[in-house]
């Protein structure tokens, strides 16, 4: 494997050894520290994410190596007008490995066709961002110690959620995963999603607006940020956007080791008040993001 | 009606009635310098009426791919010195390239005007391509 574009790049093979090199990393941070040394990592974020870029940055210093790169595009020679090619081509000179995201859906996908270093794709737009969704998986392979038998509840915006699409069909692979959809009739998980993963993988799934009901039953409990930026009407986004917001009180019929989760940033879906609640596991997923994407880079780089 | 017998081409037959002309653009025939047939609502056995191209030149080369594209029934006959010397069946490619325009404007390709655009079949069965970049479906 030289990039990583789609989660589905990797075989659930690959995923187990990257969770099992995170948690090593987690365990002995110490082994890891000179393993890119003189290596460089470049950051390209042609739109900004302070979050991801920081954790790219985070992941590479804590190996040992070192980082160059933009933030976004205003500082980059897109700017000009150069290609994404022509970028991918000119970084390969000066960096081992790249980190991209791009407001372009694919755009991850060409600089990979013309780099001679590994891209890994940090998000492009609303299509892919797989470091997010090896996150997630760590963060569930360490709190319920499986990638399988659980029932995961999803909640919010299930419509234009990349993460949520990406997560189920990473989950499709694993054996006996139960998925319950929990948004407003608005942001339904798209009817293909549930053809091309659910359906076609046999995955038993139940959709539902109403959370509390289904609350008894998730092993996992995926929220979700209604974005206002897939709306093309303030006025529908504010509608919406207060659709679900998770209290203690809608925690009172949850399992005791339920586990929840969320990709951040968060408005205000998550009652801050559940922050100090143990089944809170969603700081804990951003810190899990660093730890995944060292393990990412240590096998792109092929760093024994 | 009749139309001459071509000695060294190629017959593009059973085309389902009314998709000669979409074909005959699709593969730019009016661009060729070499004499063309294109024959509409021929009668047939199979399809009751079906369309007909006659293409009178060997250098021609044909893209399979835009005819498996547009419809995979479509049969191939290559002609030799007046003779049928080959009868090819298609199926649907795999990979569509420069065939179809990704309309996602959110698309890489709908900023860099130099990308193929390329697309893969995903659902053989409900003919369903994607676009290689952003998995948009396709709109033909």
């Amino acid at each position: 494997m030289k990039n990583l574009i789609d989660i589905l790049d990797l075989s659930t093979e690959e995923i187990d050894q990257l969770i099992q090199t995170a948690n090593d990393i987690i365990e002995n941070p110490e082994k890891y520290s000179e393993k890119c040394r003189g290596k460089k990592l470049a950051t390209l974020f042609f739109e900004p994410s302070t979050r991801t870029r920081l954790s790219f940055e985070a992941a590479m210093y804590e190996l040992g190596g070192n980082v160059l790169g933009f933030s976004e595009a205003q500082s980059s020679s897109a700017a000009k007008g150069e290609s994404v090619a022509d970028t991918a081509k000119t970084i390969s000179c000066y960096a081992d490995i790249i980190a991209m995201r791009h407001p372009k859906e694919g755009a991850p996908l060409v600089a990979s066709q013309k780099a001679t270093v590994p891209v890994i794709n940090a998000g492009d737009g609303g299509h892919n961002h797989p470091t997010q969704t090896l996150t997630d998986l760590l963060t569930i392979q360490r709190e319920m110690h499986r990638l399988g038998n659980f029932t995961i509840g999803f909640c919010g915006d299930l419509k234009f959620g990349r993460t949520v699409h990406s997560l189920i069909a990473a989950l499709s692979r694993y054996e006996n995963i139960k998925v319950v959809l929990i948004s407003p009739e608005e942001l339904k998980l798209p009817s293909y999603v549930k053809k091309d993963i659910l359906l076609k993988k046999g995955i038993e799934y139940r959709q539902t607006t109403d959370l509390e009901s289904v609350m008894p039953q998730l092993d996992v409990l995926y929220m979700t940020r209604v974005q206002r930026e897939r709306f093309f009407s303030e006025e529908e986004y504010l509608r919406l956007k207060d659709s679900y917001i998770l209290t203690p009180e809608k925690l009172k019929n949850a399992k005791k080791e339920l586990a929840i989760m969320h990709p951040l940033p968060r408005v205000n879906e998550i009652s801050v008040a559940i922050d100090d609640d143990p089944r809170a596991c969603y700081f804990k997923q951003v810190l899990n993001g660093k730890y995944i994407r060292m393990a990412l880079i240590l096998k792109l780089l092929e760093v024994e | 009606m009749k139309i001459d017998a071509i000695k060294n081409g190629i017959v593009l037959d059973h085309i389902k009635a009314g998709t000669g002309m979409i074909l005959y653009q699709f593969l730019k025939l009016d661009d060729l310098d070499c004499p063309v047939a294109l024959i509409k609502n021929a009668s047939s056995k199979k399809l009751g009426k079906k369309d007909i191209i006659k293409i009178d030149s060997s250098e021609y080369n044909l893209d399979l791919d835009v005819i498996g594209f547009i419809d995979p029934e479509i049969t191939v006959d290559i002609i030799k010195n007046g003779v049928l010397c080959e009868k090819r069946h298609l199926e649907l490619p795999e990979k569509l390239t420069n065939i179809l325009t990704c309309k996602n404007p959110r698309c890489i390709t709908s900023v860099e005007q130099e990308l193929p655009h390329i697309f893969h079949l995903t659902d053989r069965e409900n003919k369903i391509y994607r676009c290689a970049y952003c998995e948009a479906k396709a709109k033909s």
